[in-house]
């Protein structure tokens, strides 16, 4: 039907080449929507994101006279910005555009070409009854803070805080813990080039400390996130330390003079390997380099029965403060770079290797701290029984990892840290080292090389998973030793290794709290319970909340050198969407109809952007069209139907749903 | 010049809104001053033939309550449609379908099974059930054929105006009927009550919070009900924010939350998705197993939100069996 009354639709089906023309008839889809009410004319072409085919829309709207255009191509995600860029450049409000997607939606899930092509019509006899609804409509021009938040200051969001920082940008960087550094200022060396970690990791962190445009709290949590991209508010709960930052030079004399003349509680940073004072600094490096009291464990806090020794101590400087309280600070920032790092998978549930009940088996990353200079015996490897160094140590790969009764997926560094743990075992204590393994997976750059290297430096490789580890001896070589079994898939045979201590390759998972943290930043978790990025391969540390990037292990294991990579990719998107000042926003924002509104209050509390406020006066609800992110969740709640949102008007949805409905 | 003449017919309904009616009390006597009721089955003797004897568009207005779920009340309403120059759907059964429409969650066949066999005090041994014909000697009795699915009176036939209500107010009634009788009638299709959710009016409104971070649903027969505050804000399932006022709030007055009687408003099309909607949004907890257990205090969902509106919701009626099936 042509030219019915005053609306004229221009319909277009895109052969998307064959990715749609192979599954989809192209020409039975465009000459039914022909016959359609309100449709002037309906094209096919091959291409039509190609200029020519975004021409051909130009041109008919200016010789035909339309005033409502349809491509019926890919998803919108792609080109709805092309095609309404087309209808505007031939003088058309780009809102009179309607994209229909029959290529994910039809193409491409489909194998039935009858069946696909009628779907086709379908969706396109929708979109030609929702189009007659349309208004014109003029974006938003959104101002951006130029502020960054980085959640997490390990490597990752030391490095994304550091680019940003080069950049002139200022970074909120908040970190759970005391001090900055996260897993990598554990570690002792790092694979394959052997750099001591924190020789290398320690100017990143003092460059943090250093930096003007770095506000870096510490002890801080974030515990609320509202707005949206370009415009997030942001609390942060910073947790009393009991001394005064600004004060503390980390002099560790209040240390010193602690009633407790021993540690007496378990050491965090060295996984409880160790003991510390109720005062204390986590490390010599630790950033910043303030003390901290524990009030849990300080008698003063707990009992006020201290004699303050250590307060005499500090002396004039007063940085000690008792009466420090948790403290709210509400930022305001354009972006958001999640680098809320991993945890180190607990192999105590796997009962099989005894964790927890042998005493000298250990995770790696106790073994990283026994074998650093600053962990618990100063770097000498010995074993938890009897102080004596081991003479041979078994390292079981992949506990945790590819395996279905943890996690199924590789963790992408173990092979190699248990390859630069056996030489470091190697080399400080001449033990035989057994690496227990399925596959070897050097794949980064020097990586194979430093395998060989191993091989060469006579570190024992089994191929096979480690089965179990034992105390219970069968023969006199096994007696008073632990016994690692292992079937030997290239010998095809099991053997028991009798050793003195093994070393469990830990997996890497998500944070204990990235659920939590995912519900408050509005992104997603993949399956394995790590962050998910918006697309694997084109957007990479981009997430479905616009504005929230990811960085380092949050979102999958990885290794520092990619954590890096990474990092800076995140703080180059950043920088990307602050550095614009300004974005357009869709206007497709929501408003209430005051006459209609019963002052129920409904739409309130559910608002994600605190855009929905109450005129107490009036008895009515009034949405801030600026804060207003166009979600519809008020529209959906609104009982009266008193709000109405642009672009998704219930005429236009209804219409929509009933054309789909219209089966012939 | 004689006066206009009005008539009163019910159809699926349980006589509540001719109570409506008398209610006006000393109200009805202007009524019957103003006008000559000519139809009234409940409450004065007419024959169906006194109206079928009338010339069409004779009744200036026939206010008919009760849902259409019969042959003989189909017959009935096309009758005095044809008869009446306007047509009022009055109540919420004529207008939305209302309690009978609730029959549209199950069959005929399940109807009669329940009302005939199955309920605790039946007894009926041999399973009887009423027929559309009987023949008695030379006399076939016949009686009218009930229908798998109940309809509102607008789904059967034209109607001009609608009264909201299970029963409607006197007052509304009376206000229809003035507007008829001064000429000041709204467009065809208006509903004759107020356009605004019933929580405008209700005098409980400021003590609704803005987040009612709903923790448990209470039913009124088991929890003492707090007279002055709202009643979503104590728990008890309010159909209020969905419903159109103009009912004078007279279940929130009477201390019982309202059932949503008067149905939505102008711009809703579905009066049980939108209150399951905001309802819903307002469960206080982001929690899938303690929201589950929340809601398992709404114990009959659709006869909470789809009470008086199933028949002309989008939902209409449980899906019938395919023919032959």
């Amino acid at each position: 039907m042509r030219g019915n009354g005053d609306v004229r639709i221009g319909v277009y089906v895109c052969h998307c080449g064959s990715n749609i023309a192979a599954t989809v008839d192209v020409e039975a889809v465009t000459r039914y929507a022909e016959e359609l009410p309100n449709v002037a004319l309906a094209r096919e072409y091959k291409y039509m994101c190609s200029d020519p085919g975004q021409e051909l829309i130009r041109k008919d709207i200016d010789e035909n006279k339309l005033n409502r255009v349809i491509v019926a191509a890919c998803s919108p995600l792609l080109h709805e910005h092309t095609f309404r860029h087309a209808t505007e450049a031939a003088g058309l409000n780009a809102y009179y555009f309607q994209m229909v997607n029959i290529r994910e939606h039809c193409s491409w899930v489909h194998d039935d070409r009858e069946r696909a092509t009628t779907k086709a019509k379908d969706l396109i006899r929708a979109a030609t009854m929702r189009i007659v609804h349309h208004e014109a409509l003029e974006p938003r021009k959104v101002a951006i803070r130029p502020e960054v938040l980085v959640v997490g200051g390990g490597v990752a969001g030391i490095q994304a805080a550091l680019t940003l920082a080069a950049a002139g940008k200022h970074v909120y960087l908040v970190e759970k813990d005391a001090t900055i550094g996260g897993h990598m200022a554990k570690f002792d060396k790092t694979f394959p080039t052997l750099d001591c970690s924190m020789c290398i990791l320690a100017p990143k962190m003092t460059a943090v400390k250093a930096s003007k445009n770095i506000t870096l709290w510490t002890c801080s949590d974030v515990t609320r996130v509202e707005g949206y991209v370009g415009n997030f508010k942001v609390t942060v709960r910073r947790r009393p330390r009991y001394v005064i930052e600004d004060l503390c030079v980390g002099c560790s004399r209040c240390i010193d003079e602690c009633l407790f003349k021993e540690g007496k509680f378990p050491d965090e940073w060295n996984l409880g390997l160790s003991k510390r004072k109720p005062v204390y600094i986590p490390f010599p490096q630790a950033v910043p380099p303030v003390a901290l009291i524990d009030p849990a464990a300080c008698i003063q806090l707990k009992t006020v029965k201290c004699k303050m020794t250590f307060v005499e101590a500090c002396g004039e400087r007063k940085a000690i403060d008792f009466d420090q309280k948790a403290e709210e600070k509400v930022i305001e920032v354009g972006a958001i770079i999640v680098a809320t790092g991993f945890r180190a998978y607990d192999p105590t549930p796997l009962n099989r290797y005894g964790y927890g009940r042998l005493k000298d088996v250990y995770t790696a990353l106790e073994v990283e701290r026994l074998l650093n200079a600053s962990g618990p015996t100063g770097g000498n490897l010995v074993r938890r029984s009897d102080n004596a160094k081991p003479k041979s140590v078994a390292i079981l790969h992949c506990v945790g990892s590819r395996d279905e009764n943890a996690h199924i997926y590789c963790s992408r560094v173990c092979c190699m840290y248990s390859l630069k743990l056996a030489h470091l075992i190697k080399e400080k204590t001449g033990a035989e080292v057994f690496n227990c393994y399925i596959d070897i997976r050097a794949f980064g750059k020097g990586y194979e090389e430093f395998y060989r290297r191993l091989m060469s430096e006579g570190v024992q490789f089994i191929r096979g998973k480690g089965a179990e580890v034992t105390d219970v001896a069968e023969e006199l070589r096994e007696r008073g030793k632990l016994v690692v079994s292992v079937e030997d898939t290239l010998l095809s045979r099991i053997r028991r290794i009798p050793v003195d201590m093994v070393v469990l390759a830990q997996a890497l998972e998500a944070g204990a709290d990235a659920a939590e943290v995912r519900r408050m930043f509005n992104i997603s978790c993949s399956a394995d319970g790590f962050f998910l990025e918006k697309h694997p391969k084109l957007a990479p540390v981009n997430t479905v909340a616009d504005g929230v990037f990811l960085a380092g292990c949050c979102q999958g294991a990885k290794d520092i050198p990619d954590t890096v990579a990474q990092a800076g990719a995140a703080a180059g998107e950043a920088l990307a969407l602050i550095d614009a000042q300004f974005m357009m926003m869709e206007p497709n924002t929501a408003s209430v109809t005051e006459d209609l509104c019963s002052g129920c209050r409904t739409c309130l509390p559910l608002c994600p952007y605190q855009a929905i406020t109450r005129d107490e006066q009036k008895n009515k609800a009034v949405i801030n069209e600026v804060l207003c992110k166009g979600c519809g969740t008020c529209v959906a709640s609104c009982p009266s139907a008193a709000i109405s949102q642009k672009l998704f008007t219930d005429a236009q949805i209804f219409s929509e749903i009933q054309g789909v409905m219209m089966h012939e | 010049m004689s006066k206009p003449k009005v008539a009163f017919y019910w159809c699926a309904s349980c006589g509540g809104c001719e109570e409506a009616v008398v209610d006006l009390a000393e109200g009805v006597l202007q009524v019957v001053d103003a006008v000559d009721i000519c139809f009234w089955p409940c409450a004065l003797d007419f024959k169906k033939s006194d109206v079928e004897a009338m010339a069409d568009g004779e009744i200036t207005a026939c206010f008919i309550n009760g849902a259409i779920r019969s042959s003989e009340q189909l017959e009935m309403a096309e009758l005095v449609r044809r008869k009446s120059k306007v047509l009022v759907a009055f109540g919420s059964c004529a207008q939305q379908g209302g309690i009978p429409g609730l029959a549209n969650l199950f069959d005929l066949k399940g109807v009669m099974e329940t009302a005939y066999e199955t309920t605790a005090s039946t007894v009926n041994p041999d399973k009887t059930r009423p027929k559309t014909s009987h023949r008695e000697g030379n006399h076939e009795l016949t009686l009218p054929e009930l229908w798998d699915t109940v309809h509102a009176v607008s789904q059967r036939i034209d109607v001009d105006y609608f009264i909201p209500g299970c029963p409607p107010t006197p007052k509304l009634l009376a206000d229809a009927v003035n507007a008829l009788l001064e000429g000041k009638l709204p467009p065809k299709g208006s509903i004759l009550s107020p356009n605004m959710a019933l929580c405008e009016q209700c005098p409980r409104k400021d003590s609704k919070p803005s987040d009612l971070a709903i923790k448990e649903f209470k039913r009124p027969h088991a929890h003492m009900i707090d007279p002055e505050k709202c009643l979503l804000a104590q728990g008890f399932l309010c159909m209020g924010p969905a419903t159109r006022g103009g009912c004078e709030s007279l279940c929130i007055n009477g201390n019982m939350p309202c059932t949503g009687c008067f149905g939505p408003t102008d711009q809703v099309r579905d009066q049980g998705a939108k209150a399951l909607s905001a309802i819903a949004s307002a469960v206080g907890s982001n929690d899938e197993g303690e929201i589950e257990n929340i809601l398992k205090g709404i114990v009959d969902p659709v006869g909470t939100f789809y009470r008086y509106g199933l028949a002309t919701s989008m939902l209409h009626r449980k899906k019938m069996p395919a023919k032959g099936a």
